[in-house]
């Protein structure tokens, strides 16, 4: 199991606090500002999540799918997103990363070769969009040999037999996704049926971490901060692009929101 | 990798859905999980209940208009003076494509699952036409995703739609062709699974959709076995069964009655589009031997880059311009038990504008793909032998691509 994710949550938890998690795209808007937002941010989020650009993504709403398009187009490769993560793991400051993407890419890299360049550069867990339960099992091993979390996704339409498997094969942090919706919908349940979905999760197995995400912004983080973590993605990607189009240091701007939105579940 | 005998090719999968265990599967987000399993439990037990299938069959009949002709194309065979050339006239199916039979299994589905929506994708237009028409023929609420460079390019059958009351919403993002529309459509059905059903518009997608489509094509099939029945007394000795291959309905549809004939005797002709002469990019992951990669939840072999990004194709048709195909063609290739090539934009133009200027039909730019290869190999064969080519779309549709790139529309 992964450490550094486990003590991220540990810690969080002696602050009486649920972990900050942020989603940024490699590459958006280019290498290198792509990286100085992590070191930046790295001093209000907890855990960073890291997305690895594919063009087809079946469930990204258009925040992250405007990000993702800027990494492409800017020549990111999975070669440097690599470098990106070994970089920021070199920073100080650093905070534990968990790539996020779609199958096809590491299918193409290879799976070995790809959970090798996540163990070289300092990777300490996996999101698969794609690669649902239980088809996810043989590599959700593969990753555990190595120390890499594989994060299992419950969503509001998983049955509760399934709920259990998943969570029985699950590693150390789990991700409930909050609504029916790709990423970056507009909040569209009440943050009390979240709830009352993620207690029933979290009575399964307590000592699984388990984040909320989808839907997360300034407006709504604060009515689920009873909660072990809770991810913001598509805010941030939408913070990028609207400081690209006011003329504006992405970097700062981004950095800013996320100190907002810590303060927010102090 | 081998074919089973005695089992339906659509079920020739493992536990996961992979066909030869390597084409197929369901990548598909958790969200997706959970509808994608009650619509896989829900079919298994419709395609066993007789009531569904009498429906079925009463619809594919009194409304689809089964079966469609076979006919001698006696001018082309002396034209060319080789094979005896004979076309399946799919065209004149309701709608004029062969995407009705997925359009109409696939309302009929969903009225069973209690669903009142529901969402489709379309490229060259057809399988939006077909599916607003069943939409409004079942009393179903319809909204077709679709390229903006698709919209613009098949006018005729984006007016079809707004006729028949469905809602077409443009797809702006990457290529503005079909495989963003397929793209587009999954992520609202993410975001709606609850309330509507999903149509994939070919034998693509989750293993669930392939499997579906394959099911409800093969209509074409079952009518052209007896039909080649009653015409040659039985199968001929030598049979060649030509088809367009994009995503890979029709073809598949047109070819799966005769699976277990030995390909000696009934041989598969997939013809995948080339592109223009001059261009590298094509839409022939098979001919070009793409590398297998996931695309819109399923693996087969797919237009990408050495990263894994899937790649633009270009076609002059619409309906074939996918990077991807079928899980079942992988499969077939795989086996052998097809042989796939491709034809370009220009052959599949010539061949339009001699079959136009010779017959009473008139096909659209994709069978003319699959109509080009049999006229460049047909003088090769002697008349026992039997070429048959599905002809599953109407050219009315590419009227005004055929106008800017010919000068004029002939039929």
């Amino acid at each position: 199991m992964n450490k550094n994710i486990s003590l991220a949550f540990y810690k969080c938890k002696k602050e009486k606090r649920p972990a900050l998690l942020t989603y940024t795209v490699a590459g958006d808007n280019s290498k290198i500002k792509s990286l100085e937002i992590l070191k930046s941010i790295s001093k209000y989020t907890d855990i960073c999540e890291i997305g690895f650009a594919h063009n087809t993504p079946i469930a990204d709403g258009g925040q992250i799918q405007t990000s993702t398009h800027r990494a492409l187009k800017n020549g990111t490769k999975i070669k440097d997103v690599f470098q990106i993560v070994k970089k920021f793991k070199k920073f100080i400051n650093s905070k534990p990363v968990i790539l996020m993407g779609y199958y096809n890419i590491i299918c193409q890299y290879g799976e070995n070769k790809f959970i090798n360049s996540c163990k070289n550069s300092g990777v300490d867990g996996l999101i698969v969009v794609d690669l649902p339960y239980p088809e996810n099992k043989y590599f959700a091993k593969k990753c555990r040999k190595r120390r890499i979390s594989f994060i299992q996704l419950i969503a509001p339409t998983t049955s509760d037999n399934r709920m259990k498997k998943i969570i029985k094969d699950s590693h150390n942090m789990i991700y409930y996704i909050s609504m029916l919706s790709t990423t970056g919908g507009k909040l569209k349940v009440s943050t009390k049926e979240i709830l009352k979905n993620y207690y029933k999760i979290k009575k399964i197995n307590k000592s699984k971490n388990l984040v909320i995400g989808f839907g997360i912004t300034l407006e709504t983080i604060s009515a689920l901060k009873k909660t072990d973590g809770l991810v913001v993605g598509s805010a941030l990607c939408k913070e990028i692009s609207k400081s690209l189009s006011n003329g504006q240091n992405p970097v700062t701007n981004v950095s800013r929101m996320v100190k907002k939105l810590k303060n927010k579940i102090l | 990798m081998k074919i089973k005998k005695n089992v339906p090719l659509i079920d020739q999968h493992n536990k996961f859905g992979f066909w030869g265990e390597k084409f197929g599967g369901s990548f598909i987000p958790e969200t997706l999980k959970k509808p994608v399993e009650d619509l896989t439990i829900l079919f298994q037990k419709l395609r066993k209940d007789k009531n569904f299938i009498r429906e079925r069959d009463y619809y594919f009949k009194n409304w689809v208009g089964a079966p469609t002709p076979f006919i001698k194309l006696e001018n082309l065979t002396r034209h060319l003076g080789g094979a005896q050339i004979w076309a399946k006239v799919v065209s004149e199916a309701n709608g004029g494509a062969h995407k009705i039979y997925n359009a109409t299994v696939h309302c009929l589905i969903a009225k069973k699952a209690g669903k009142k929506y529901i969402v489709g994708d379309t490229g060259a237009g057809y399988a939006g036409k077909m599916l607003s028409m069943a939409a409004k023929k079942f009393g179903l609420k319809c909204k077709i995703f679709m390229g903006a460079k698709d919209i613009k390019r098949q006018k005729p059958n984006c007016d079809a739609m707004k006729k028949n009351g469905a809602e077409i919403v443009p797809v702006y993002t990457g290529s503005q062709t079909l495989i963003d529309a397929v793209s587009e459509c999954m992520r609202y059905w993410v975001s709606n699974c609850d309330t509507t059903h999903m149509c994939v518009g070919s034998t693509v997608g989750p293993n669930i959709f392939v499997k579906i489509c394959g099911w409800s094509t093969s209509q074409i099939s079952r009518e052209l076995a007896v039909q080649i029945k009653k015409e040659f007394g039985s199968v001929p000795k030598k049979l060649k069964l030509f088809n367009c291959v994009g995503g890979g309905s029709s073809s598949f549809g047109f070819w799966n009655e005769f699976m277990h004939y030995d390909k000696k005797q009934v041989e598969f002709i997939g013809v995948e589009a080339g592109g223009p002469k001059n261009s590298k990019k094509h839409a022939a992951p098979l001919t070009e031997n793409s590398k297998i990669g996931v695309l819109h939840g399923a693996m087969q072999y797919v237009v990408q880059d050495a990263e894994g990004q899937i790649e633009e194709t270009e076609s002059i048709s619409a309906g074939l311009d996918y990077s991807g195909v079928s899980p079942l063609h992988c499969f077939l290739k795989d086996t052998k038990r097809a042989r796939y090539t491709s034809a370009t934009d220009e052959e599949a133009l010539s061949a339009y504008k001699l079959v136009s200027s010779l017959e009473s039909i008139s096909p659209s730019l994709e069978p003319s793909h699959a109509f080009a290869e049999a006229i460049k190999i047909a003088p090769n064969f002697r008349k026992n032998t039997i070429f048959c080519v599905n002809s599953c779309g109407d050219s009315y549709k590419d009227k005004d691509i055929i106008k800017s790139r010919l000068g004029k529309y002939i039929r």
